[in-house]
């Protein structure tokens, strides 16, 4: 079946088979930022933004993305940088695999939580696994990047 | 030696901005296209024999390239355990095999154009099993009447005890004095009995591999691994090939933690390549990761220990049991990292007994993980020796000043367990437990909470608190070499056969050799964990790259310095003695001549008589410098409902020099977590067949961000005379103390002894429910 979705600011349109994940099409079509971590959506590695929200593309059948605007890191690498120089400062950027997943949540919660607070950063980031750092790291970096106290 | 120039700055990742840009730089972004998938048929039953296979159907379906079976592959045996040659871990296991010893053990390679054709392929093919009874519980293993090897199918390099008619994969024993009587001699004795788990790796980044024949008709690998040089070894004596026709190339890898130690998929695309000649590529769903691949040894620890009535800790007995899984990978030298790199911390015991057994079932097997026995002997003689600490009304913190090894001093056992030790004593040259104790206690504010304080009606908060060693690196195993050239322009590169795990050592060996040399850290490229271009290293494991690989590389950066020296007197017209290099420049010591170091290098390619620099050093030693480490934890208790909340965690390291804080702290804090997720989380559960039902991240549950709350971390001033700079090793330590630091913390909030991991709120109110009735 056809799709057609904007992916980084460029309309795209795929022939996909009616039960994949967005996640196979966009490593299939070169978006290589976009990493899998599970196959059951627990972990948030596979994370990519669908209309600005925060989507795991393990689980999120592609024939939704139909007519929605997707990012992933490839479309957002100035952002990416920035987040990430708060990351790498702390020394919490380890093995990499989950930064994208992560980063592109952090963007998006940048956007959605109006008085962040540790507790709401917390909460928000709760699905995005991570067994290099221990999180307290990420959040101290996370903190300066949302002017977090 | 200290100079402050590079080591001891946080100087951020050489590959942080790639990682966090998400470009493609794992093993899965860079595979071709076109490489055939590959998945694997998998065994339904614990323990079978193989009747036939019958692939026919299979082979029809359009886009098969073909199917392996263990009919199709040379019989060699070999082991899967990332060690160096001659692995002390039993040959017992062929690419494929005609008995399947595990649900999820192999039995047939499938590689297809796609992964929906290669997934139809393995539905058609039809197998016929002969099904025996499994042994799916350690305990009964030894007397099992089913024998899950055979002695004409299995060998072992060296002598580990290995006895297959009883299911024992190894034996592993020692001592000294005699514990019997020293015991009879105890006021207060301890004895009981604990069990840990099999923990999972977790890593973000499942096992995968591609691999191709390049243009000079040799099989190259690129593969997620922690052990290039040893897998190249494995598959080259697996594919009965020269050492030669085989290359492995490490990329990017999305965490290791031990997992990626065991050559758990290059077999399958090895497989493959050699018998299609084509590029073929393999990447493991979580599923497999879990059940298919290595977990921690699950282990009975049974410990006695005595004490006089003042707190002299008089004997300490240990007994291992260690389920090793359908394999032996790993099974002899976990077991005995168990004991010797535990007893060593109470060295004034008169007497000291270890005997440990490794025993073989149907479960998933066993292999390297963080901490690799350490840790669970660590929670069981920690928990004893807290149990002891109350039975002699003392406060543990006590205990431990009176009984633990300080710096200048030795323990027996590290002559008995090093390989190539004499009678020399094995002197700490550094340790500073007793520094780790005081910082932590007041971090965690000791005095004051310990052991308990009431919150309201149902809630509880305790303290409690361990202390653990483990190893840099093997001594009189591990080595390591390095390779630094001088390029154009006074750039260097520096070649590494360490790996990387995302730990930072690129990036703290890079520190080193900038360090040696004087010279600025961006004036030295990084290239590692290539068996082609790099020099032999034995891999990321026990602890061992910062001090092994990073001696290695103060050695080629010093013998870089004399070279950089000689060439800049010889163009000055000087005697070396006469001229130092201050990091830039050579220059006379009496300061009227000079060549810049850029000058120089580009004289010496470009200008007769060339001569580029390149400086290759190795290092190996029987030196041991265990790092140490204090953990101290405080917990919040629900009477109610049995749940635990871990408030703060202070953990206070003796690492030796920390070369990097800041990505030393990231160690620590990530190695406290996975101690932590061990402790209260990642319980692990098997079915009545022997399936492992916890196989998934909903069942498996690994710490998430709202579990952990405050972790502090903090390095005592320490430095190891025979380290880089000073350093030893921190990142196994510091997952060692959470379990037992936080059990005790638990009974000291609310009186009830968990010996059983994880702690569970179910263990919990069920311990709570119990002791209210007594």
């Amino acid at each position: 079946m056809i799709i057609k979705t904007n992916i980084n600011g460029v309309n795209k349109t795929f022939d996909i088979e009616p039960h994949e994940y967005l996640l196979n099409v966009l490593r299939k079509n070169g978006y290589l930022s976009v990493k899998r971590g599970c196959d059951t959506g627990a972990c948030g590695v596979c994370t990519v933004l669908v209309d600005g929200e925060p989507t795991l593309s393990c689980s999120f059948l592609a024939a939704r993305a139909d007519g929605k605007n997707i990012l992933t890191i490839e479309g957002l690498q100035e952002q990416a940088k920035e987040v990430g120089s708060y990351l790498i400062a702390e020394g919490v950027d380890q093995c990499g695999y989950c930064s994208p997943g992560l980063i592109l949540t952090v963007i998006a919660m940048k956007t959605q939580l109006k008085n962040p607070t540790e507790e709401s950063i917390r909460h928000y980031l709760s699905g995005n696994l991570c067994r290099c750092t221990g999180y307290v790291g990420q959040l101290r970096a996370i903190k300066k990047y949302m002017g977090v106290e | 030696m200290k100079n402050n120039h590079s080591v001891g700055k946080f100087i951020p990742k050489v590959d942080g901005e790639q990682l966090v840009t998400g470009k493609p730089v794992y093993t899965d972004d860079i595979a071709p296209k076109e490489a055939l998938v590959i998945k694997i048929l998998r065994s339904p039953y614990a323990f079978a024999r193989i009747k036939s296979i019958n692939k026919d159907k299979a082979e029809k379906v359009p886009g098969v390239e073909c199917i392996l079976t263990h009919e199709d592959l040379p019989k060699i045996l070999f082991t899967r355990a990332g060690q160096s040659y001659p692995e002390p871990s039993t040959y017992d296991k062929y690419v494929l095999d005609e008995y399947v010893r595990y649900i999820g053990d192999e039995v047939a390679i499938v590689a297809a154009e796609s992964e929906e054709i290669a997934l139809k392929a393995m539905k058609l093919i039809k197998v016929e099993y002969e099904v025996y009874e499994p042994v799916l519980d350690m305990e009964q293993a030894e007397n099992h009447p089913s024998k899950i090897h055979f002695r004409d199918r299995c060998h072992s390099n060296i002598n580990i005890g290995f006895d297959p008619e009883k299911n024992i994969a190894a034996i592993y024993n020692f001592g000294i004095g005699d514990v019997e009587e020293a015991l009879n001699k105890c006021d207060v004795v301890v004895k009981e009995t604990y069990y840990t788990q099999a923990q999972a790796h977790a890593m973000m980044e499942t096992y995968r591999a591609f691999s191709y024949i390049d243009q000079y008709g040799k099989l190259v690998i690129v593969s997620s691994t922690q052990i290039p040089f040893h897998v190249r070894r494995m598959i080259a004596r697996a594919f009965d090939l020269p050492i030669n026709k085989v290359r492995i190339i490490k990329p990017r890898i999305g965490g290791g933690f031990g997992g990626k130690q065991t050559a758990q998929v290059e077999f399958f695309t090895a497989a493959v390549t050699l018998k299609t000649g084509k590029p073929s590529k393999i990447v493991y769903t979580r599923k497999e990761t879990f059940e298919s691949t290595t977990s921690r040894q699950a282990m009975r620890i049974d410990v006695t220990i005595g004490a006089d009535k003042e707190g002299k800790i008089k004997a300490i007995d240990m007994k291992a049991l260690e389920d090793t899984g359908a394999y032996g990978e790993h099974a002899y030298t976990v077991l005995g990292a168990v004991g010797y790199k535990t007893l060593p911390l109470y060295n004034k015991a008169e007497a000291a007994r270890f005997s440990g057994k490794a025993v073989y079932t149907n479960h998933t097997p066993g292999g390297a993980l963080r901490g690799y026995g350490v840790t669970q002997g660590t929670f069981a003689l920690e928990s004893a020796v807290n149990e002891l600490a109350h039975k002699l009304n003392m406060d543990p913190t006590e205990l431990r000043a009176k009984n633990m090894i300080r710096k200048g001093e030795t323990s027996p056992i590290f002559n008995l367990t090093t390989v190539g030790a004499g009678k020399e004593p094995i002197i700490m040259n550094s340790c500073e437990l007793e520094y780790c104790i005081k910082r932590g206690k007041e971090l965690i504010d000791w005095d004051n909470k310990y052991p308990r304080q009431y919150i309201s009606p149902s809630k509880v908060r305790g303290v409690g608190m361990a202390i653990a060693m483990q190893g840099s690196g093997i001594p009189g195993v591990d080595t390591a070499t390095a390779t630094i050239k001088l390029e154009d322009n006074g750039c260097f590169t520096l070649l590494l056969g360490a790996t990387d795990l995302g730990t930072g050592s690129d990036t703290i060996l890079r520190q080193i050799a900038a360090e040696a040399l004087g010279v600025d850290n961006d004036t030295i490229s990084v290239y590692s964990s290539d068996t082609d271009l790099t020099p032999f290293d034995v891999g990321a494991y026990a602890s061992g790259t910062t001090y092994f690989s990073g001696n290695a590389v103060k050695k080629a950066a010093l013998k870089m310095k004399e070279l950089i020296e000689e060439e800049g007197a010889r163009f000055l017209k000087l005697d070396k003695e006469d001229v130092v290099f201050d990091g830039k420049e050579i220059i006379s010591k009496s300061g009227d001549k000079k060549i810049s170091l850029a000058e120089l290098s580009n004289k010496l390619i470009y200008k007769n008589p060339t001569n580029q620099l390149t400086s290759t050093a190795s290092f190996g030693t029987s030196d041991v410098a265990p790092p140490f480490v204090s953990g101290f934890a405080e917990v919040e208790v629900d009477i109610e409902t049995g749940k635990i909340e871990l408030i703060n965690y202070v953990t206070v390291a003796d690492v030796g020099t920390v070369i990097n804080p800041n990505l030393a702290r990231i160690q620590a804090e990530g190695g406290v977590v996975q101690g932590i997720g061990m402790a209260l989380f990642e319980e692990v559960r098997v079915d009545g067949r022997g399936r492992l039902i916890t196989n998934n991240f909903m069942e498996y549950k690994i710490p998430s961000r709202l579990d952990i709350n405050n972790i502090i971390v903090d390095f005592a001033e320490s430095y190891e005379p025979t380290g880089p700079f000073g350093a030893k090793s921190i990142g196994e330590v510091v997952t060692n103390t959470p379990c037992p630091a936080i059990a005790d913390a638990i009974y000291n909030a609310v009186g009830i002894r968990v010996r059983n991991l994880p702690i569970t709120p179910e263990k919990v109110k069920m311990l709570l429910k119990n002791k209210s009735k007594c």
